[in-house]
């Protein structure tokens, strides 16, 4: 409890942490964007999630070394994704949309390995860092510590949730992802092609993982094997967040990024992830709770 | 036809006539078998050990060989890839032995390979000379034919803590009034190293104020930094193999934490000075080995020697997991010289005994397999270069304790 009170004593450092949770939250959010919409739409969890989020790192420093400037390296890394993505799609993908989960599962396990040993042949095993050059700012007497590409991250994660949000309300290819989850049998009735909803809905995931690991390598460190920390928050999330509902997937990407904070400063880092898993427990239980209370099932 | 029957059968009696030459002349090579990490996630470092055997190998048979009683024999290494996994270099370390009839093996590069592969060449009794796996609880199995030529992992940071004892005064203080950070990755390597430097806190009376375990996925240390910030611990010692040193390096001058002394390990793979330039500076780094020691043997000359040779062949400066690589292809050399024989008993006896100064350091084995002879150095970043501080027998220049303020730096 010493730590509890070197926070009631010197509240500064609050400020610090809280900080520090909203950004890397805010990149978690990011990842998760498309794990929500994967998961909703096709009824698959990517576990490929982490491994994209690494390769869009990788992608921002193959387009720094043709002179790029690093932040060019934010869309690059998304569109390259986004390809990947529905090339994935038609390779892979596509034959699993209707099978068991269990399937999924093992084929999207698959993809994330061969990722990683394609990106430890191609880029090599060593942990890599890209400078944004966007500066930092020091507040309060060089005890609060602003690094500008965080800031940045969490300002995207905003604006990329937003854009995603309205695509799904305006667009028509939007209404189609929308309703095909609702019900991919009536809307292929309808006249949607499901095939091709399903396909974009993969590759924007990709694309949004994409631009999250180009944040992620301005603003910490990647290396071939990185990923799985981004799959399992995004998996977390999402399943705190609810399918389809990008607000709460903003929430609790935040609240979990600040939670893990505090957690690794009161508790001590090892046990970090561990506190959050127990917050996710409690938070599920409660949630049946409150439904049985209503006489209401989780969907 | 007749005669062409009878030519065949003389090629078939000269075919047979070279085989058996060549057979007697390869009975002269010695084969030692190596899995190591050449694809996932240990390749880096795997290829460096690979090119430190091929080095060795190649120098030796050059100078004329291994002599053995009477005869001279030149070193082979058959490798296999052990695919980063400890299962696999397992697996291949029984292949080696029963199927390719290896009588001597090399270690693969990590103390978690290593495990895993100890067990199986105790299970034969073939012996194994290896150079990466630093991890002390492979010296707590009472294992009789694993032989470690570098320093084990609980001593790679006792340097440190000594030298900011000795320096306390600098920092206005009693070396019993130090306090100590410690941000160590929750894997046994790192964890042997914790270990290693509290227990020599305590044997100075300092106090550990901040203990945390990060973990293995670790790209983010601002908790553990804000801590510091907050504690205004003395020293802080960070382990997570390069991942670790590159986040420490580049957090703390992020957040601008003024910490006297910081110290860490794996400075040199991270490549924190070509990577993070200035805010690399004065990090304290532990080392096995560095090419500026005054060691030198008679294969390799001096270990600036080694140096160079292994920049012309490999065009790398070599990290000191080539040097400790090749280190253990002269222990080898060494013990079949002593040993007289092939036979892996007497080889591992003859090991036991080893003795040996190399361009790498001293080697001499205790009874459980561990180099005692061979200390750790430190490095500190001083303008942008790598500069011996520790221990002071082999120092280059004076430590800089305390670091300068981030606000007093350019």
């Amino acid at each position: 409890m010493n730590n509890l009170s070197l926070l009631i004593n010197a509240p500064i450092f609050n400020i610090q942490l809280l900080l520090d949770g909203l950004w890397i939250g805010a990149i978690f959010a990011l990842a998760a964007f498309g794990m929500a919409l994967v998961w909703g739409v096709m009824n698959i969890i990517n576990v490929a999630q982490g491994e994209f989020v690494i390769l869009g790192g990788f992608i921002t420093l193959l387009a720094m070394q043709f002179g790029l400037p690093p932040l060019a390296g934010i869309p690059i890394a998304a569109v390259v994704l986004f390809i990947l993505g529905w090339g994935l799609y038609r390779l892979v993908i596509w034959r699993i949309v209707d099978a068991d989960m269990f399937i999924s599962l093992l084929a999207t396990f698959g993809i994330s390995i061969m990722l990683q040993q394609l990106m430890n042949e191609i880029f090599g095993s060593d942990v890599r860092t890209a400078e944004s050059n966007l500066g930092i700012s020091y507040l309060f007497d060089n005890m609060v510590t602003v690094p500008h590409i965080k800031a940045l991250a969490f300002v995207l994660a905003f604006v990329i949730g937003f854009g995603l949000w309205l695509f799904l309300k305006r667009s028509r290819m939007g209404q189609a992802i929308r309703a095909t989850a609702q019900n991919a049998r009536a809307a292929r009735i309808l006249g949607i092609d499901t095939d091709r909803v399903y396909a974009a809905t993969y590759a924007i995931n990709a694309a949004l993982c994409g631009a999250a690991g180009a944040l992620v390598v301005m603003a910490y460190s990647i290396h071939p094997y990185m990923g799985l920390p981004y799959t399992i928050r995004s998996f977390m999330i999402v399943i705190l967040a609810g399918l389809g509902n990008l607000v709460g997937v903003i929430a609790s990407g935040l609240g979990l990024g600040v939670a893990e904070q505090f957690a690794g400063f009161l508790l001590g880092t090892e046990f970090q992830l561990a506190f959050v898993f127990l917050l996710l427990v409690v938070v599920l239980v409660w949630r049946q709770w409150r439904l049985a209370q209503r006489r209401q099932y989780l969907k | 036809m007749k005669t062409f029957r009878k030519g065949l059968m003389v090629a078939v009696a000269a075919g047979a006539l070279f085989a058996a030459a060549g057979a007697a002349s390869a009975e002269c090579t010695i084969t030692l078998g190596a899995a190591v990490s050449l694809t996932g996630k240990y390749s880096t470092n795997g290829t460096h050990t690979k090119n430190g055997y091929d080095l060795a190998v190649k120098v030796i048979n050059e100078k004329g060989g291994v002599k053995v009683g009477n005869q001279t024999c030149k070193f082979a290494v058959k490798y296999y890839d052990d695919e980063s996994t400890p299962a696999r270099g397992a697996e291949l370390a029984e292949r080696l032995i029963k199927q390719d009839g290896i009588k001597f093996m090399l270690g693969p590069y990590s103390s978690g390979l290593t495990k895993a592969i100890a067990p199986v060449t105790e299970k034969y009794k073939v012996p194994m000379v290896e150079a990466n796996g630093a991890s002390r609880s492979l010296f707590t199995k009472g294992y009789k034919y694993l032989f470690a030529v570098l320093s084990t992992s609980e001593q790679y940071l006792q340097s440190a803590v000594a030298l900011t004892a000795e320096n306390a005064d600098k920092l206005g203080k009693k070396p019993n009034q130090i306090t100590v950070a410690l941000a160590m990755e929750n894997d046994p390597f790192s964890q042997d190293i914790r270990a290693g430097v509290i227990e020599d806190a305590k044997k100075y009376g300092m106090k550990v104020v901040i203990d945390d375990k990060l973990p293995k996925e670790l790209n983010d240390m601002t908790t553990t930094l804000t801590k510091v910030k907050a504690l205004k611990p003395d020293m802080l010692v960070v382990s997570g193999h390069a991942k670790g040193a590159a986040t420490a390096v580049r957090q703390i001058a992020e957040m601008k934490v003024d910490v006297p002394v910081v110290a860490m390990t794996h400075c040199d793979s991270a490549k924190i000075i070509k990577k993070f330039g200035k805010a690399a500076e004065y990090t304290l780094c532990a080392s096995q080995w560095a090419p500026t020691l005054k060691y030198s043997d008679k294969i390799f000359g001096s270990a600036m020697d080694f140096a160079k040779l292994f920049k012309k062949t490999y065009n790398y400066d070599p990290p000191y997991q080539a040097a400790e690589s090749a280190a253990a292809l002269l222990v080898y050399k060494d013990a079949f010289e002593r040993a007289g024989s092939l036979d892996p008993q007497k080889v591992r006896d003859a090991l036991a005994k080893t003795d040996l100064m190399t361009f790498y350091g001293p080697v001499k084995f205790d009874e459980t397999g561990k180099n005692i002879a061979k200390p750790m150095v430190l490095y500190q970043v001083l303008n942008g270069k790598y500069v011996v501080v520790a221990p002071s027998k082999w120092a280059e220049a004076k430590a800089v304790i305390p670091r300068p303020k981030w606000s007093e730096r350019k």
